[in-house]
């Protein structure tokens, strides 16, 4: 009965908003995803904010006390300069990241030998473990490196970066960069290989070179993935954990404690509904950038 | 299936076309930019020769720090030990649990909610189920880590089972946004001929629809698989036992014990992060296509 119903009424979209019930089935389809969703993350996120305005340490009695938290997050040196660290550093990883993936997308959508080669190689980065790769690198620079400067008397490379408080953010930058180029990359593929060769063959007539086809045509065209790919990264390398982790474990001192690391430090010690605050805070920046990536990206469905 | 078949096909002519089309001026191979990328491409696969070669050396040869060198003489040892000293048997296992766990859970609950949502478009609460669902990629699982961790240990999930709930819920807005886009591109008289034979809507999507969505599914399921093998954050806060730790987590052993034993280590490393690998090796086109549908579409 409600199958025919269906099918006489799916034609006429007037007609089925009116009349049409919702089979109980489809409940049954939507209904686990909305409760485990809401218990996993709604609730944690819901509790997490109310605790922020009170004294607990995470367990036993609690009382409110305001925006006493966030009054003090503000001017936690050790806070701003988690955020202060954090932000830098995504900048500079998001510039990195997009500049070099950017180049290598144009060199593998050229007219180059072992394509599919070199793409699966240039892919194999995003598909290891954020900590693993970190653990590997930071024996390269806390070792190999070192043993290369005393090999060649080369005095700058005979410390460990990391071990630099004014340098061990580059040691981040470079493996974060590693892993994220590979996700970049294949975007910025799908962004060049979507432009018409037409329009670089009208433009070789008109007697454009190589590079002014790049900075005239290319990214002006792919813009919109570029505006996607820096966005994305900013989001995601906010986040840092693992690939620290595995490297300075925010360290020399706290000189390269992220955000995320802060929260999660904190916690530790014991100051639970501070740093809830901090993670509010936190989550009122992604929203923020979020909105800002919805902006940006509204009216760009064409691509 | 057909559906599916034609957009492959569309979008490998796309890019043979594209990549044969013969640009002016451009017909010969770029040998400069060949070699260039190869350079690259080292910089790439250094690190990967460095874990391998690290791995089978002894631990004389490898304390000298010298990563670059080839193993002499070639030794296991280093597999051994790091496999009884990680326990890897149990690690491993609990890590596919955890994986195997992510990627069916993410696949059939995105798949089925997907499903509802788009069929159901014209009702409120299955179009605001969509925004609602999709809200998680706002929040980043630093936000909410704390309160889940209490959570997870009042109700004892604070354990491999807490991981993929969780890991599943965090992967469910992307999967969701994935399948509910590819859905709306199938066209519904596919559906309509089965329900006029007399499926019901369960029998419809589990025997048409489902199907259909495979190459869909793998791609959800392979970043599932990526993200629930890989993670370290999640499982190192959530599971309390370090008995049950997933193997990236049993990494941070060699950070602090055994520290000089680097042949050890690399081993280790190496064991828990070439599955992975093969995985993609095996699984290229999905992933690289995935990441693109999901950029664009997200």
């Amino acid at each position: 009965m409600t199958t025919t119903t269906t099918i006489v009424t799916q034609g006429d979209r007037t007609a089925r908003r009116s009349t049409r019930r919702v089979e109980p089935i489809y409940y049954l389809f939507l209904l686990p995803s909305l409760i485990l969703f809401t218990l996993a993350i709604t609730v944690p996120a819901i509790i997490g904010i109310f605790f922020s305005f009170t004294d607990s340490i995470g367990i036993g009695d609690w009382s409110f006390n305001g925006v006493t938290n966030y009054v003090a997050a503000f001017s936690d040196p050790a806070i701003l300069q988690s955020y202060l660290f954090t932000f830098g550093f995504s900048l500079a990883t998001v510039i990195v990241v997009n500049v070099i993936a950017f180049l290598l997308a144009v060199g593998l959508t050229s007219r180059i030998r072992f394509k599919a080669g070199l793409r699966t190689i240039f892919v194999i980065p995003m598909v290891i473990s954020g900590i693993i790769i970190a653990y590997v690198f930071n024996f390269l620079f806390s070792n190999s490196i070192p043993g290369l400067g005393n090999a060649t008397g080369i005095e700058w490379l005979q410390t460990s970066i990391l071990a630099n408080p004014d340098f061990a953010w580059v040691a981040i930058v470079i493996v974060t960069a590693w892993q994220a180029i590979p996700g970049t990359l294949l975007i910025y593929i799908a962004g060049l290989l979507s432009v018409p060769g037409e329009v670089y063959e009208a433009a070789a007539i008109d007697g454009a070179s190589q590079t002014q086809q790049l900075t005239r045509i290319t990214v002006p065209l792919v813009f919109g993935y570029v505006v996607i790919n820096v966005i994305l990264g900013f989001k995601g390398f906010l986040n840092a954990y693992d690939i620290i982790v595995g490297l300075t474990n925010g360290g020399p001192g706290t000189a390269t404690r992220s955000v995320a690391m802060t929260i999660i430090a904190g916690f530790n010690g014991g100051d639970y509904a501070y740093q809830m605050a901090n993670a509010t805070i936190f989550f009122v920046v992604a929203i923020l950038i979020s909105l800002l990536q919805l902006s940006l990206t509204r009216g760009r469905n064409a691509l | 299936m057909s559906t599916q078949t034609l957009l492959t096909t569309e979008a490998l002519t796309t890019v043979n076309a594209r990549g044969r089309r013969p640009r002016v001026r451009m017909e010969r191979v770029n040998w400069s930019g060949t070699i260039i990328l190869i350079l690259c491409a080292i910089t790439v696969l250094l690190p990967l020769y460095v874990t391998i070669s690290m791995a089978f050396k002894t631990t004389n040869q490898a304390v000298d720090g010298n990563a670059f060198s080839l193993p002499a003489p070639f030794s296991i040892d280093g597999f051994v030990q790091a496999w009884n000293l990680t326990t890897f048997p149990v690690g491993a296992g609990i890590s596919l649990f955890v994986t195997a766990g992510t990627v069916v859970l993410t696949i059939v609950l995105a798949a089925f909610a997907s499903y509802a949502i788009v069929r159901n478009w014209d009702r409120k609460l299955f179009r605001y189920s969509f925004f609602y669902l999709l809200a998680a990629m706002f929040i980043p699982f630093p936000v909410v880590a704390l309160p889940q961790i209490q959570l997870t240990g009042l109700v004892h999930l604070d354990n491999p089972f807490g991981v993929v709930i969780l890991a599943t819920m965090f992967q469910l807005s992307f999967s969701v946004l994935l399948f509910t886009a590819f859905l709306r591109s199938i066209p519904l008289e596919l559906e309509e001929s089965a329900r006029i034979d007399g499926a019901s809507t369960w029998q419809t999507f589990w025997r048409i629809i489902f199907p259909l969505l495979g190459p869909m599914s793998a791609t959800v399921g392979i970043f599932a698989f990526l993200y629930a093998w890989n993670d370290f954050m999640m499982p190192s806060l959530i599971i309390s036992d370090p008995a049950l730790q997933t193997l990236p987590v049993r990494q941070n052993l060699f950070q602090t014990q055994f520290s000089n034993n680097y042949n050890v280590a690399f081993a280790s490393y190496l064991m828990a992060m070439a599955p992975a690998i093969v995985a993609y090796l095996f699984t290229q086109r999905w992933v690289m296509e995935g990441v693109t549908q999901g950029a664009v579409k997200g």
